[in-house]
Formats: C-alpha cells, structure tokens, sequence
C-alpha cells in the first residue's frame, strides 16, 4: 500500500496525469499580437475571458500594430491587434496569401484629453495651440502665449508641460495626433510614468498642462475642448463626441482576422461587447463600443 | 583517556574550523564574484551599442536624449548628467555640514547616556524605503516649495536634493562617527591637559586628525546620492533639461534607467543604451568609492 502511494507521487507518475489530464480539457489557445497600446486591454480581456470559457486561452504579445499586421499575414496569429487601420497593400498581401477576406473588427476607441488646472481660465484649445506649447518647433513658453493668457497662482505664467515616458503608447499618439508624423515634443516637458501621476501632478500646479486617455480623467482637473483649427467647433472629450468621430483626438482600436470565424474567435468576439468586459476597455482608459 | 579525548578534540576542532573558515571564505569571495558578474553582465547586455553604433561625441556631450524620436534619434548623456551632479552636488552642501555636525556632537558632545538613543534615531532615517522618501517629496515637500517660493512646480533640484540629504545623512553621520571615535583617546587627554576647550578639542585637533575619515564618509554620502533611484525619479519631475536655478526641474541618470528599461525591449538599441549608461553610472560611482577607500588608507597611514 505504502510503496504504491508513493509510486503515485513519483515525478513520472505525476507528468501522465497532467497530460492526460491535458488532452481531456482541449484547450485552444487563440494567438493575438499587436499594437502595444492595445496589450493591456488585450491581456485583462484574456484574463477574464479565461474564466468565462476555460478552454480557450488567448496568448497575447505586444510588439506594434506593424508587426501584428505582419503576424496575421503570415498566418502565424489569430488576431492583430492594431491601432491604427490596416494598409491596402497590407489588406491585399494577407487576402492574397490566405485566399480570404480580411475582417475588421472595432474593439474600442482611444481618445486623448487635455486638461489644465482648475484655475487656468482658458477653456478650450487648437491642435495647432497645443502644438506650439509641446512641439519641438513651437516657442510657446508661457500661457501668455497662448491668447494673453494669465493663469492665477502660475507666478511667472510659465508653462510646466506634462507629458510620458517615451515608450508609452499614449505619448505615441498624442504626438502624431498633435505634433504629425515628422515632429518630436520638445525636451524639458515632465515626463511622467502613469496617467495618474499626470493628473495629481496637474491638480497640484496651477502652471502646468497634460493629457491622457479619457477614461482616466477625474475632476480634480479642468478638460479643455480640442478645435481642428481657429474656425472649427471646440469639441469636448465625450465619449459620444469619440465614437462619431467629431473629437480631433480619437481614434479607433482593431483587431483583424482573415476569413469566416471560427466558431472560438466569434465567441470571443461576441464577449467583447458584453458589460464585462466594456468595464475593463474602461478601466484600460478606452471608450467601449456601445 | 586524557591523551585520547585531547587527541579527538584536536581532530574534530580543525576539521569545523576548516568548515567555516572555508564559508567564511567563500562569503567573501562572492562578492568579489558578484561584482565581477555584475560588471560583466553590464558590459554583456551594453556591448551591442558600444562596440557597434556608440557614438562618443554625441554620448558625452549632447544634452539631446531622445530614444522615440521620430526626427533623428539621439543618445546625448550630458543633461542627464547635469542632473545626477546638480542634485548630488545640492544635497551634499545640506548633508555634509550637518551630518558632521551631528558625528561630533554625538562623538563628543553629548551626553554618554543619550548617545546610543541618537544613533539608533539616526540609522532609523536609513531604514525608511526609498518610495516612501519619493512620496514624502511629492506630498509634502512639493506643495511647501511651491507655497513657500511662489515656484511653478515643486518638483525640482532643491527638493530631490533635500530628500537625498536626509537619504545619505545615517550614512554619513555614522561614518563620520566612526572616524572620530579612531582618534586615540592620547590626542583629547593632551588637549584637555594644555587647557583647550571642548570646542578646541573639536576643531583644532580632532578634526584635522581624523580629516581622512571625515572625507570618506562625505564622499560614500555622495556615492549614495549618485546611485539613489526611486526617490529621484519622483522628486526631480524627471524632466530632461540643463538647470539654470534650483526650482527647475531635472532628470537623472538612475532614474532615467528605471523609467525607460521596463518598456524597452530587450535586446534592442535602446535598451543596450541604457545598459550603457548603467556601465557610466556604475565607473563613476566606484571611482568614488575608490577615492574615498584612498582618502581613507592611502593617505591615513601618512599621519
């Protein structure tokens, strides 16, 4: 009796029984890889997603929307995440190699608010405004600047930039939404590790500016609207004012896959517009899809 | 019997020594092996950068550290470097007068009853975790610097260099005491003897015979300065510029590393680069600590 209990704890013993418990359980992993803006969302989605149907796993990596793209047109993933939308070139390669259509799915939106203190009067700012004060080529110093503005309790009305850590996706995006594809913020801005710090850092200094995802915005702050240019509307940072697309600083996050669902990957698919997971695309400080 | 027990004892008495002398051994060895592995794997992971696109000029003499440039990536070091000095340097001029201000007055002034309690009061200061330094200069000291100078941010040099102060002063404090205790009891008795005063004692002899010691325990105060990381990255507003006041802002070496590694990915340019500045960061603190270990043998054997 003795020798037999221990014969079953015997490290051989133990590695057939989890392979055979393995192959009676016929997991799935779906492969999904992508922008690095979507990663964590991707991964919390994963997570809980693994709760909801034990079987299917979801193995996520980051990397870039370019490389996720590349992933599924070599057939290597199920899913690439992306934020931005797929080439054409992009679109006929997979198409071409797989001999099926590309479907795009909307998983979310990402939209940038600025905010400034409380006490800043100005209410409402251009790209081009915001540009000037975070640019490389922009020479806005002080809030006088920006139409004669004086900020109560900013002493010497200078501004304190707030920005990201240079790896953040959300530096990524703000820069190419505001400063285009071939200008870099300007270097003496604060460069902080996480929203939160960007907007206690905010709520604490009446001279300073920062922005971050709208869903880690909290009213200890004041958000400014955003106007294209002089003449256009100022449009606050609303979730509507997001999802039609009026918001200057929205954009909306993809997954790809190639040819009919699978049974699995519509599921999935299916999942993500549940409250479930809406809360985490929150949570991540993203706009769900209504 | 007699012979034989003596005969047993000597055979076993050696064999453990020779045990623990062997750990003990060993125990000193690592770390001889860790630092040499450590330096080693610096090198290791930096090596891609610095054999292969190190740009010296640009490394040393650019202030422009911009690794997600989308115009014309740049590894300059110089403003980073700017930083690390500007708030070691500020921190020093706080906690080296006062740390040895406190070595002496615990040394000689106080009274002997009271003078375990201060040490222990003061190695406490040692055993607050970095974080909660950097949260004590976000939340206190920042709104005070800003209500109290009217600056715009009170993240900047002056409060990093404050925080650093009380960082390094148990070290340089018990260092300092360390050195003043060495002085030979002969040199305060000949004082006493030739009618000097305490405050005599203090700065005609025993400061000038125990300089060496004193120096040491400033100079290991700014090796914990320079290498100080978290509470950096949180006071400074890690912002990356030249300073021209101590209200401005500033970003270090160290704490640049811990911002920027974790998302760097690994094996890349940019993540060699940092590893890089770690190898910078890591001659410049152990040529201090070179210097201090001279100060201290090289030259003290002289008086």
């Amino acid at each position: 009796m003795g020798k037999l209990i221990i014969k079953l704890y015997h490290p051989a013993a133990l590695l057939l029984l989890l392979i055979s418990c393995q192959r009676s359980g016929q997991h799935t992993i779906i492969q999904n890889k992508g922008s690095d803006t979507l990663v964590n969302l991707a991964q919390m989605w994963a997570e809980e997603y693994s709760k909801v149907e034990p079987t299917v796993a979801l193995a996520v990596s980051g990397g870039g929307s370019g490389t996720g793209i590349a992933a599924l047109i070599n057939g290597t993933v199920d899913i690439a995440n992306s934020s931005r939308r797929i080439k054409n070139q992009e679109k006929h390669d997979a198409e071409k190699f797989h001999q099926a259509a590309v479907q795009e799915h909307i998983v979310g939106y990402d939209a940038l608010a600025v905010f400034v203190h409380p006490k800043n009067p100005i209410d409402g700012m251009t790209i081009e405004e915001i540009g000037c004060i975070y640019g490389k080529r922009g020479k806005c110093n002080y809030w006088s600047d920006i139409r004669g503005t004086v900020v109560p309790g900013c002493k010497d009305n200078q501004i304190i930039r707030i920005s990201r850590q240079s790896n953040s996706g959300t530096y990524q995006y703000f820069r190419d939404a505001i400063l285009g594809p071939t200008q870099d913020f300007r270097l003496g801005s604060m460069d902080l590790n996480g929203s939160r710090e960007g907007i206690d850092m905010v709520a604490q200094t009446p001279c300073s500016i920062g922005y971050t995802g709208m869903g880690y915005l909290s009213n200890h702050v004041k958000t400014i609207c955003i106007a294209k240019d002089s003449q256009s509307q100022c449009i606050a940072p609303t979730p509507a004012n997001a999802l039609d697309r009026s918001y200057p600083i929205a954009r909306e996050l993809f997954m790809y896959t190639v040819g009919p669902l699978k049974s699995d990957l519509k599921k999935f698919f299916d999942w993500i517009k549940t409250d479930a997971a809406k809360k985490l695309t929150i949570q991540s400080g993203f706009v769900p899809v209504p | 019997m007699e012979t034989q027990s003596i005969r047993s004892k000597r055979s076993v008495r050696p064999r453990s020594e020779r045990v623990i002398e062997g750990l003990i051994k060993a125990g000193g060895m690592s770390s001889i092996l860790f630092i040499a592995g450590i330096l080693l794997f610096i090198l290791k992971e930096s090596s891609g950068y610095i054999f292969g696109s190190f740009n010296f000029v640009e490394f040393f003499t650019s202030g422009e550290w911009n690794p997600a440039s989308v115009e014309k990536i740049e590894y300059g070091t110089l403003a980073l470097l700017a930083g690390t000095l500007s708030v070691t340097m500020l921190s020093m001029v706080f906690a080296v007068p006062i740390g040895l201000a406190c070595a002496f007055y615990i040394s000689e002034f106080c009274p002997p009853q009271l003078r375990e309690t201060y040490k222990i009061l003061i190695e406490f200061l040692a055993a607050i975790p970095s974080v909660v330094w950097g949260f004590i200069a976000v939340v206190i000291v920042n709104p005070l610097l800003i209500n109290s100078f009217g600056v715009a941010t009170g993240l900047n040099i002056l409060n990093a260099a404050l925080i650093l102060s009380l960082m390094s002063l148990p070290l340089i404090v018990s260092i300092g005491e360390d050195a003043l205790r060495a002085v030979p009891e002969s040199y305060r008795e000949a004082a006493e003897g030739l009618g000097a005063t305490k405050w005599e004692i203090a700065t005609r002899v025993l400061l000038p015979a125990a300089k060496n010691g004193l120096m040491a325990a400033a100079l290991l105060g700014v090796g914990r300065a320079l290498g100080e990381t978290m509470a950096v990255l949180m006071a400074t507003g890690h912002s990356i510029r030249f300073p021209s006041s101590v209200f401005d802002p500033v970003r270090t070496l160290t704490a640049t590393i811990a911002a920027e590694l974790g998302e760097s990915p690994k094996g890349g340019e940019h993540y060699q680069v940092l590893f890089a500045l770690g190898l910078y960061l890591f001659i410049l603190s152990f040529a201090i600590n070179i210097l201090a270990d001279w100060l201290v043998r090289g030259r003290g054997k002289k008086v």
